[in-house]
């Protein structure tokens, strides 16, 4: 156990590693740097500010000290958002998204499974239909028109909640409604997707053979297997969600990653746009960590230590 | 009986809801839609007798982007502008007739050659109680103007006007008191400018000559954290959330501070035009709009019916233009730039188009901008008229220009522009006018904004969108970016003529004969050689409730927050 | 069911002759699944019988048609603006209504349409082919092939992808090719990742136990036993990465990276619309409902042909 905890360490490292490499070197690919504006200040000044920052050395040179800081575990300084901590500045704007996401996460697994499960127990009836209609608008109504029409509708014309601001719970309903809308959708599918798979398995005919009850069927065998495409999913999107979501966070005002990170790319301001990779890439890798851990919990057929076939 | 008691009854409730709606609308006069740019001050109605302020006098705002520094001598944007100016006070304030006014400056002279500016200083407070000094706008001074300050201040050269500073930002001059600044004693200042500049009195209510704190020094991350900002303007930063939200507390060290009635000014950041007017309509902000905010041309004529009370619109002194690059082919021809140019109709782009009643460009220089002598203004001295729309006159150029390049037919042509609602659809509109009325198809293309900044600087396009606003009430800040090697002339203009003026201007001393020279730059600028084509003169759209005043605009669309107060409402 | 079989086998007497020797050639052996043809009949005739999948497969023929027809059969093109004539409602002449600049919404929806067909159904198509592959590989090889893999997926994943497209879109043209290539380059991930999760929970099943037992080789097993069996998610996801594939192309857009105006995608339109969607609605609502049907559509039928496809949904 251990041996394979420290070999799936080793290679996350790595892929760090080169993930941080790929990213620099395409970043520093692109066209502009943090110091370009459409006014241009004079050449001396913006020659002092390439050398303060580094900019002025070759690129390698630059890759080289930015991993000997990253070494030290400094994520630096960001270059527009003058002398603040790319490591405050992620750490502030994730809690924001974190926050929110987590709560759109949650909402999105229950209501999603539980419109999955209804569809697959009523297949081909009615409720199934109108769960799926309902999924299908949430993957075929693009999310700011969503956001639009909540802050519309309960905002505007109910006044149940403030049109953008980020303060208090109630604050809370409307991106993590918009946000959810997604998810829950997609979800419901895979739940309802691969719950038919498990109804219709040997196992299950078995089962019922057997004569376990209904309830004993359902949390025994089907929820338990039907329910694995969804922890698939569901790892890379908590990564997804809790990363932020631009278009939500700019439309309710929310000082989130995800806004953060956009905005870092389109003024080029290379330190926070590593940081926030790098941020993301753990994120993710360890998110899909769990997954396959979960898997394991789930599914006793799959093993922890793949084993070497063929 | 009881009928006609109760129609009675309804009677008065009519009359006093009407009286009461009339009242409300008795306010309308003061905010007309008025684009006149001299009225610098949008709502100069201030305590006349009948007023009642409000019991709550909390101003909310939106901003469209978070401020990217607190530092007055590392700010160079619009929002770090109105936050500035909030916290800090610099010699001068503008007031609400745009008149330079007193600030930490009680009084100055101005010595007969207008070289030398020496200013009182009153007895003033830093809001941690620490004297307002002389010392602590020379502190500041050199620090925009340090070589070693880390990082370099973009705006430096807004300094450049005092004797010698050019030379020690560039290192020339290691010795700072050669520079043209001077505490003669704790309450006066003195200051020497390399030129008389008429404008420099205006430039001290800029944020980068604003005094800062000595306590900076030694401590880069100050202005990152709201506790370590101390500051001596009429507001303090009380709370700062990235990306989010920034909260300003009435400082009650500020010298002034009885003429304050605001006590909290509070912004969310919210980068969305159409959340921001929904949020405005649902009264969770005071004021929707420029310059700190966005309106969705889209919805421009609607607000104006329906929010006539407070749809306000204000001429600004910046002009939309496009840049021909005239090193470029089919550009490096003046009279393919000129048929170009007079192909278009402007007054459709501004009224169908943009939709916010801009003014139609025919020159370079907006009006707002000072003429020769005090009150006067440049665009009424001279007028832009320099060339007409003609459909025919423009296929007849386009012709002549492309015999002379040796055409036969035009090299493809590619408009680019970067990200915006607003700029595709000029675009949109422009390319489909040169095909109806040139026939040319051109080709228009969107830019990622990094890329398109680089393109343009080095010259690799045909045809670019830009903008320019002023930094100083005068026309050379239009006119010198396109001399022979500045480093802002993306369109490789090159007019010896055209230099000379410019040079003439910057040592003339009398102001008549500097404009005779401006006016003769923008007419080979734009009537001889069309190195960029006019589109309009921008106008700055905002939503404002009624009961709100006491805001100061100035001739380029700043807006000063500080001396704002609520109305019963 | 199986208690009832059970019962009646007992009590059938069987004799030797009921007995065929099985070969011992392996190819034959392995031979076990049904005649192909006549599955794929079987497939089709079972989703003939799904209406709501039929109602699907008409609603995206007719979309597919009026994207294809739409523009021709009016006299307005997609591009000329018509000043004049900005953001009228629907009429006989404008049958949408027109936009800001004046252009037909009718000619434009569906050009819109078009675009955002292609765009989509190339996406997917791509990830589909790349992310079966690869996350078939993943799974079925596990071990040291499957972490090499996954992680390069990650790595592929976690590199800032607005980076990767604003880069495209300076080296490469910016043409309809360069997006659809800057949607699949990381397109593809999230099919693989459904793919490798579904392998891996298949392969230790006894069919593949007993398949692989018998001598069937590596890509015969996941391409035969393994990925038919995955197919259901695989639809599904297909079925979802045509619609994220035409956001994602909205998105685009939006950060001015998407098609290039004139031009226009249905993601596009609706985002040019969203400003003012409360005081113009036909802007917005029939580039909407052409999205949401062509959505509708696509996921019904996916449904539809999941079920019929799905070899362990057999009767």
């Amino acid at each position: 156990m251990v041996r394979y905890f420290l070999n799936k360490f080793f290679y996350m490292l790595v892929s760090i590693l080169i993930l941080i490499t790929a990213t620099f070197f395409l970043m520093k690919a692109i066209p502009g740097d943090p110091f370009m504006s459409e006014k241009k200040v004079p050449p001396e000044v913006q020659a002092r500010l390439y050398q303060q920052y580094g900019l002025d050395q070759p690129v390698w040179k630059q890759y080289l000290k930015y991993m000997g800081n990253i070494a030290q575990g400094d994520l630096g300084i960001s270059m527009k958002q003058l002398n603040q901590d790319v490591s405050g500045l992620i750490g502030k704007t994730f809690s924001a998204s974190l926050k929110l996401g987590l709560v759109a996460i949650v909402v999105s697994v229950v209501i999603g499974v539980l419109l999955g499960m209804l569809a697959a127990l009523y297949h081909r009836r009615l409720i199934d239909n109108l769960a799926m209609v309902i999924a299908v608008l949430g993957i075929a109504v693009p999310g700011f028109l969503v956001a639009a029409l909540l802050q519309y509708v309960f905002s505007y014309k109910l006044h149940m909640f403030r049109v953008m601001g980020f303060t208090g719970p109630l604050d809370y309903v409307l991106p993590v409604a918009a946000l959810s809308f997604q998810p829950i959708a997609f979800i419901a599918r895979l739940t309802r997707s691969s719950m038919l798979e498990v109804l219709h398995a040997e196992y299950i005919k078995t089962a019922k053979a057997k004569g376990l009850s209904w309830a004993q069927i359902m949390f025994k065998h089907v929820i338990r297997n039907g329910i694995m495409p969804v922890v698939t999913y569901v790892g890379p999107m908590t990564a997804n969600i809790v990363t932020g979501s631009v278009v939500i966070e700019q439309i309710f005002g929310i000082g989130g990653i995800g806004k953060q990170f956009v905005q870092a790319i389109g003024v080029r301001d290379y330190t926070l746009i590593m940081g926030i990779t790098i941020f993301y890439g753990v994120l993710l890798m360890l998110a899909r960590f769990a997954t396959d851990i979960l898997y394991v919990f789930i599914d006793p057929r799959v093993k922890l230590v793949g084993r070497k076939e063929g | 009986m009881k009928k006609s008691k109760s129609l009675l009854l309804m009677i008065a409730l009519v009359l006093v809801i009407g009286t009461a709606l009339a009242g409300c609308g008795g306010n309308k006069a003061n905010n007309g839609n008025t684009a006149s740019p001299t009225n610098a001050a949008g709502n100069t109605n201030t305590g006349s007798g009948d007023e009642k302020l409000a019991a709550d006098q909390t101003l909310r705002l939106n901003m469209s982007a978070d401020v990217p520094t607190f530092d007055p001598g590392q700010a160079q944007d619009s929002q770090s502008n109105v936050a500035l100016k909030l916290m800090y006070e610099g010699l001068v304030r503008i007031d609400k007739d745009g008149k330079e006014g007193p600030g930490v400056a009680e009084k100055w002279d101005i010595s007969a050659d207008g070289l030398v500016y020496t200013f009182h200083l009153r007895d003033s407070q830093w809001s941690n109680g620490d004297p307002v000094t002389a010392n602590d706008f020379v502190f500041a001074w050199k620090r925009v103007l340090d070589p070693a300050t880390v990082p370099a201040p973009p705006y430096a050269q807004q300094l450049y006007y005092l004797k010698n500073a050019e030379q020690f930002n560039k290192g020339e001059i290691k010795d700072f008191s050669q520079v043209g600044v001077k505490a003669v004693d704790e309450h006066t200042l003195e200051v020497t400018l390399n030129n008389p500049t008429a404008y420099f009195l205006n430039l001290m209510s800029f944020y980068t000559y604003f005094p800062v704190h000595k306590s900076v020094e030694g401590n880069e991350k100050w202005a990152t954290d709201p506790k370590t900002m101390i500051t001596n303007g009429p507001f303090t930063l009380t709370n700062w959330i990235t990306g989010q939200s920034v909260e300003y507390t009435k400082n009650d060290k500020y010298w002034d501070k009885d003429d304050i009635k605001l006590n909290k000014i509070t912004a969310t950041i919210v980068n969305e035009a159409s959340t921001e007017v929904l949020s405005y309509k649902n009264g969770e902000i005071d004021r929707a709009g420029a310059p700190n905010g966005d309106i969705p041309p889209d919805q421009i004529p609607v607000l104006k019916n329906e929010l006539p009370d407070d749809f306000t619109l204000k001429a600004i002194a910046s002009i939309y233009y496009y840049e021909f690059n005239t090193k470029a082919e089919p550009f490096d021809n003046a009279k393919i730039r000129k048929a170009f140019s007079m192909a278009i109709s402007r007054q459709d782009i501004v009224d169908k188009v943009t939709l916010a009643s801009q003014v139609p460009a025919f020159g370079y220089i907006p009006p707002g901008i000072k003429g020769a002598s005090e009150g006067s203004e440049y665009r009424n001295d001279y007028k832009d008229d320099f060339f007409k729309e003609d459909y025919t006159e423009a296929k007849k150029l386009l012709e002549e220009g492309m015999k002379e390049k040796g055409y036969t037919t035009l090299p493809p042509v590619t408009l680019i522009y970067n990200t915006s609602e607003g700029h595709k659809k000029i675009a949109l509109a422009i390319a489909d006018m040169w095909k109806k009325n040139l026939g040319i198809d051109v080709k228009t293309e969107n830019q990622e904004w990094g890329v398109f900044i680089k393109n343009r600087q080095n010259g690799d396009y045909q045809v670019a969108r830009a903008g320019w606003n002023p930094d100083y009430n005068d026309p050379m800040t239009f006119l010198d970016m396109w001399k022979t090697g500045n480093g802002n002339n993306d369109i490789k203009f090159d007019n010896a003529e055209y230099n000379k003026l410019l040079d003439d201007a910057y040592k003339e001393v009398d102001n008549t004969k500097r404009m005779e020279s401006f006016h003769k730059a923008e007419e080979i600028l734009i009537k001889d050689e069309m190195g960029v084509m006019p589109i309009y003169y921008y106008t700055q759209v905002s939503l404002q409730k009624p009961y709100l005043k006491g805001l100061v605009s100035q001739y380029d669309g700043t807006v000063d927050y500080s001396k704002a107060y609520l109305l019963e409402h | 069911m199986s208690v009832n079989q059970t019962l009646s086998s007992q009590s059938t007497q069987l004799k030797p002759e009921d007995f065929v020797q099985v070969s011992t050639d392996k190819k034959v052996a392995e031979t076990i699944e049904r005649e192909s043809i006549s599955a794929w009949r079987d497939s089709m005739y079972r989703l003939r019988q799904n209406k709501m999948a039929m109602t699907a497969l008409v609603a995206m023929i007719i979309i597919i048609i009026a994207a294809i027809v739409g523009p021709l059969i009016s006299k307005y093109n997609y591009y000329s603006n018509d000043l004049l004539n900005t953001n009228q409602p629907p009429s006989s002449e404008h049958w949408f209504g027109t936009d800001d600049l004046g252009r037909d919404m009718w000619v434009r929806t569906w050009m819109g349409a078009r675009i955002s067909l292609i765009v989509g159904l190339a996406a997917a198509m791509i990830d589909l082919f790349i992310g079966v592959i690869y996350g078939g590989i993943m799974g079925y090889f596990g071990g040291r092939v499957d972490e090499i893999m996954n992680k390069f997926s990650e790595i592929l994943y976690s590199i800032p992808y607005l980076l990767v497209t604003i880069l495209l879109l300076v080296v490469l043209e910016p043409s309809l090719g360069t997006i659809i290539l800057a949607l699949t380059i990381t397109g593809w991930i999230n099919m693989s990742w459904i793919v490798r999760g579904e392998i891996m929970q298949l392969k230790n099943r006894e069919f593949v136990l007993a398949s692989r037992s018998m001598g069937a080789s590596s890509g015969r097993l996941l391409f035969r036993h393994l990925l038919p069996n995955a197919v259901g998610p695989i639809i599904v996801t297909i079925t979802l990465s045509v619609p994220s594939a035409i956001f994602a192309e909205a998105f685009l857009s939006f950060l001015g990276l998407g098609v290039q105006a004139p031009v226009s995608s249905l993601g596009s339109m609706v985002n040019d619309a969203r400003t003012g969607w409360m005081t113009y609605p036909w802007r917005m609502i029939f580039p909407a409902a052409a999205i949401s049907v062509t959505m509708l559509a696509f996921n019904i039928l996916g449904d539809g042909l999941r079920d019929a496809l799905d070899p362990k949904l057999k009767k």
